[in-house]
């Protein structure tokens, strides 16, 4: 193990973030195979049962299994823990999708900010503006005027993390760029498309890989916001703020329909800062401790 | 006979494992009396600077003392409580650190940081702290008090920051101070100024000094006694004029003959070929200050065209000017035949292999994130030349710059400033240049690994008949190395001449003062 992959193991939030985040990701993914049933399926027979009761399911295609509903059914017959365990992916896929999205396009306009000056100022304060919006209401007006599907979620929820993501990077750059071997790579007659791929990215890496730990786990949040609030996937998605939207009028009779999708939101949430706190300890020099 | 200020016996300072060595400090032991001097000198990692931190127990807590007693006026240093150890310092001892700029709180204006070590250490009234803060800053020699008084540091100049740190450190009348390279990071005329203060203040306080540094013309200047170390061992240790004119360690006689000297040899005769680059009438204008005006020079073949003079003077804008790393105001430059001071880059990059350039500080000057490998065929690749072509030249040059070949695979931070320093150099001669132009290029090395790439320099200049634009603060290294030598001075260059010429017979008044201020140990 090199020092650096050493380093972020025995930082104790790096892997306790990890390990939450890897036992989210595997517990989502293996789904179908965690004796779950299609989250869709409704069956008008089974409404509303108690946690961990058994019974006959009728599936859509008409078949009928025997299943054990561990978290119990919701209002309109469908399983909750199947439900949890699927949601869980568009959570999930959500918050890497808008991470990436997010930095690739903050990274963009803030590596052309920092470099170019000439482009600085129009880019910059378009940002202003852009960031002068609520982020939330950005994204529901987004999702409203595009429809609501996964891909406009991921839009309108990277577009208001664009300015932040683009300060960030170009208060990167423009100490970057005046480094000696930024310099030293302009007396080599380096093309300045390669000066900023080769000498100014993989240098802003550290701190842009952090900053994109928050994007994602803010997303996750704001992903279960826009569904609980009805304005993001449509109700039948199983994404965790759909499941707590559509426990929320019953919640004095049945607590575990909001309360099971928030115990996976919070630890996933938790996570992911957890490993965003960890990994800038670790990766910014500013923090690391000092050897004499 | 009276007690020391300084009593060190035996002193040793484990470092944590897995460095280099075991202990940063070995066996060291040393008296102070009161108005004396000691220079502690040595090269970086030698363990100067823990010696110092040790005394003012700033250790950080990954070191340990291991064993030995350190005393002051008799007191025990090693067992004294933290609440105890505060009061020491200020009080029986004062410090002066290298950068003045982070040493002083720049939110709070300058008087009120020496009012502050008295409100902490004495009773004193208000009005009793304001007239012995204001007479301890004109024992320091800063002009008008109450104006300094309410300045911030960022509105002083570097020399009086250090006059401000000194002034708090020396408050109390300390029986020790402490300076660690407090003159480093300041100019030449203003080093002359400081060293001198210190030994004002010293006679007038009779307080003993622990001097750090590096530099063994300041030791000349200062030192009643010397303390060489190396690698945390005591080298040698003994009288001033003992140790610099008859030293008795190898270690201390060949640290001695890597200072290069203030005497140039004698010209060497030089073709007459066309210039490489040329400069006429150069300026460059910030808003509305000029850093550079009207400047002027030429490279031959094999020629080294030295520029020297203090910070702030300009001679780095030059150089960037004449790389075309940032654009002149006014002015041409010539590189070969082409006047290429207005071209555009696209124009300009086919042409840039002519002029390259190795800048000062060897943590900066590699991409931390590129092998070494891959830093070197970068230009080569740039100027057209196959992958296969790169490698073989960039292998070649790595041998030359006696490098291992396994460092192709590493990164930069695998290797030590004088190895970057020579890796920064493999780079720039692998485009093959006409002209190579050194930024401070030794500045930041000790003395041995400078006189090291000084001699791969000249070897390199010698077979390439490249011709060298020397840039540098150090007057004995553009002694040695220069054939012609520009002194510049707030953006002008104020004497040009063949360096034997200017060392002899300055024609101006700055260069003379200049040539006076360097520290130089050969004149006690």
């Amino acid at each position: 193990m090199s020092p650096l992959h050493q380093g972020l193991w025995q930082h104790g939030s790096v892997r306790f973030g990890g390990v939450v985040l890897l036992a989210m990701l595997l517990v989502s993914l293996l789904a179908p195979w965690l004796g779950t049933v299609d989250p869709a399926a409704m069956d008008a027979n089974q409404v509303n049962t108690a946690l961990g009761s058994a019974g006959a399911f009728t599936l859509p295609d008409g078949r009928v299994v025997m299943h054990t509903f561990w978290l119990g059914t919701d209002s309109f017959g469908r399983d909750v823990y199947s439900r949890v365990l699927f949601g869980g992916r568009i959570s999930l896929w959500v918050g890497i999708a808008t991470a990436v999205l997010a930095l690739g396009l903050g990274g963009l306009c803030g590596m052309l900010a920092g470099y170019f000056r000439q482009l600085d100022m129009l880019l910059m304060r378009f940002m202003d503006g852009l960031m002068a919006i609520p982020a939330v209401l950005l994204a529901i007006a987004l999702v409203a005027a595009l429809g609501a599907n996964v891909a406009t979620v991921v839009i309108a929820i990277a577009i208001p993390e664009v300015p932040r993501v683009t300060r960030l990077v170009r208060s990167l750059v423009l100490t970057l760029r005046e480094e000696p071997y930024v310099e030293a790579a302009r007396a080599l007659a380096t093309p300045t498309p390669v000066i900023l791929w080769r000498h100014i990215l993989p240098n802003a890496m550290a701190p842009l890989l952090v900053q994109g730990t928050f994007v994602a786990a803010s997303a996750v949040l704001t992903e279960a916001i826009l569904s609980f609030l009805g304005l993001g996937l449509p109700p039948d998605v199983p994404t965790w703020g759909n499941i707590m939207a559509e426990g929320r009028v019953q919640f004095s009779q049945q607590p575990g329909h909001v309360l099971f999708p928030a115990m996976f939101l919070v630890p996933t949430v938790l996570a992911i800062n957890l490993l965003g706190d960890g990994l800038r300890d670790v990766l910014d020099p500013k923090f690391a401790k000092r050897v004499g | 006979m009276q007690t020391p200020v300084l009593d060190i016996e035996q002193l040793s300072v484990s470092l944590p494992a897995g460095a280099d060595r075991s202990h940063a400090l070995q066996d060291i032991s040393l008296q102070l009396h009161a108005g004396q001097t000691l220079c502690v000198v040595g090269e970086s990692g030698s363990g100067k600077s823990v010696l110092a931190t040790t005394v003012m127990g700033l250790l950080v807590k990954e070191l340990r003392v291991t064993q030995g007693s350190v005393r002051l006026q008799g007191e025990s240093l090693l067992a004294v409580s933290p609440a105890r150890y505060r009061a020491l310092r200020g009080q029986a001892m004062g410090m002066v650190f290298q950068e003045p700029m982070t040493a002083l709180n720049p939110v709070m204006c300058c008087g009120e940081q020496i009012d502050e070590v008295l409100q902490t250490h004495t009773n004193s009234t208000r009005v009793e702290r304001r007239a012995r803060v204001l007479a301890i800053m004109q024992a320091v020699r800063l002009p008008d008090p109450e104006r300094i008084w309410q300045s911030y540091p960022h509105q002083l100049s570097g020399g009086q920051r250090q006059r401000i740190v000194i002034a708090m450190a020396m408050v109390m009348k300390p029986a020790l101070l402490i300076c660690d390279e407090p003159t480093t990071a300041l100019d030449v005329t203003t080093q002359q100024e400081i060293l001198q203060l210190i030994k004002t203040l010293q006679q007038d306080a009779g307080s003993a000094v622990l001097f750090i540094t590096h530099d063994m013309g300041v030791v000349a200047d200062i030192a009643d006694q010397v303390l060489v170390m190396h690698q945390g061992h005591a080298v040698e240790m003994g009288q001033r004029d003992d140790v610099l004119l008859r030293p008795q360690a190898a270690y201390t006689q060949a640290l001695l003959a890597a200072v290069p000297s203030m005497t140039p040899p004698p010209a060497r005769a030089l073709p007459d070929t066309p210039p490489l680059l040329r400069a006429i009438g150069l300026g460059k204008r910030y808003e509305h200050h000029w850093a550079l005006q009207d400047a002027a020079l030429r490279v031959l073949a094999g020629e080294t065209v030295g520029i020297v003079g203090e910070s702030g003077s300009g001679k780095s804008t030059l150089a960037r000017c004449v790389l075309r790393l940032i654009d002149p105001t006014a002015g041409e430059i010539h590189w070969g035949e082409d006047n290429i001071a207005t071209w555009p880059e696209t124009r300009l990059r086919p042409l840039r292999h002519r002029v390259q350039v190795v800048f000062q500080d060897p943590n900066r000057s590699l991409n931390p994130r590129l092998r070494i490998g891959q830093a070197l065929v970068e230009g080569a690749r740039n100027f057209g030349q196959t992958a296969a072509q790169a490698e073989r030249l960039a292998r070649g040059l790595l041998t030359q710059m006696r490098l291992p070949d396994s460092a192709w695979d590493r990164y930069p931070s695998q290797f030590s400033g004088g190895q970057r320093q020579r890796i920064a150099l493999a780079r720039a001669l692998a485009c093959q240049p006409e002209v190579l132009v050194a930024d401070e290029a030794v500045s930041a090395l000790d003395v041995s690994v400078q006189a090291q790439i000084l001699d791969l320099l000249c070897e390199v200049q010698a077979r390439m008949g490249l011709g060298l634009l020397f840039i540098t603060h150090d007057l004995r290294v553009a002694a040695q190395l220069c054939d012609q030598v520009i002194v510049m001075h707030q953006g002008r260059i104020v004497e040009h001449g063949l360096t034997s010429q200017v060392y002899a017979q300055p024609q101006q008044a700055y260069t003379r003062q200049l040539l006076a201020s360097a520290p130089a140990w050969q004149r006690i």
